[in-house]
């Protein structure tokens, strides 16, 4: 197996995500996307380690997991905050600091 | 590496290689397809749906290379937890039942340009440093034992510093949230 079939995976998931960050207009489909850039980058962690037999790709692919973990809820929480306050999760929409 | 696996970790013969390159391009197939429509689908629900066979498929390659651990987090914390604020997300803002028309952008093109003209440099860059690398052939799977023993001597450090974030995210959240 090559290490960059892996590699490249994560680098299509990453640029899909990307797009789903840009385009998209709904708060929750963006932490979406966040949510599968946080993965692709998962996976080049884990096939590093493999690739040097290592472990240390692994346990920070587990941090990563966590912190994605706490990052969705956070996001989550102000995603309804903007819900409650503006009555919509148009992220076009929430322009109060624009000039 | 499943074949790895079965047989308790001697080298893959071809067979078994053969084996695990299949299923790493049907879930990789798999995988770039549901987060394609993850991304374009009109309808929210239908998007977390897709997101969770993305979620899926990751977990299967982290089993394809030999993360066991990681692959069974991932399918916990992800598809037990992550996927189910994600929709009470969608529910608590009363998401349209069905397809909605004004979930993308109207210059989405700009975002599609960005992600290919990144995708053409990170894939240029990847085959260029790693071009013919190979996964070495007796790779073994990485055992929980072993990775618990590491976060708790070498990275105990930033272990305790995720504790206090996740525990700082926890009142955040509750504090953001709350009604008053």
């Amino acid at each position: 197996m090559f290490l960059n079939q892996f590699l490249l995976f994560a680098a299509v998931l990453f640029c899909i995500g990307i797009y789903g960050v840009l385009a998209r207009k709904n708060g929750v489909l963006v932490l979406m996307s966040i949510e599968l850039i946080l993965n692709s980058v998962n996976i080049n962690l884990v096939a590093f380690g493999a690739y040097n037999q290592d472990l240390a790709g692994q346990v920070f692919a587990l941090f990563i997991i966590a912190v994605a973990a706490a990052e969705v809820g956070v996001g989550l929480a102000i995603v309804l905050l903007i819900y409650r306050n503006r009555r919509s999760i148009d992220v076009a929409k929430a322009n109060l600091l624009k000039g | 590496m499943i074949v790895a696996l079965l047989a308790q970790g001697t080298p893959l013969t071809e067979t078994g290689l053969w084996i695990a390159n299949t299923f790493f391009y049907l879930i990789a197939f798999v995988a770039v397809g549901a987060a394609l429509k993850m991304v374009t689908t009109s309808n929210v629900v239908h998007a977390a749906l897709y997101l969770l066979v993305v979620l899926s498929a990751v977990a299967a390659t982290y089993v394809i290379l030999g993360a066991e651990f990681a692959a069974v987090t991932q399918v916990l914390v992800y598809l037990g937890a992550v996927m189910v604020l994600l929709l009470f997300g969608v529910m608590l803002t009363r998401a349209k039942i069905g397809a909605e028309d004004d979930l993308d952008h109207e210059q989405r093109w700009i975002g599609g340009l960005v992600a290919v003209g990144m995708l053409a440099v990170m894939g240029y860059s990847l085959l260029e440093a790693y071009g013919s690398t190979q996964l070495p052939a007796d790779m073994q799977p990485q055992r929980v034992g072993p990775i618990s023993d590491e976060i708790f001597s070498t990275y105990i450090v930033p272990f305790e510093a995720l504790s206090v974030l996740l525990l700082a995210a926890l009142i955040g959240a509750v504090v953001v949230a709350r009604r008053d």
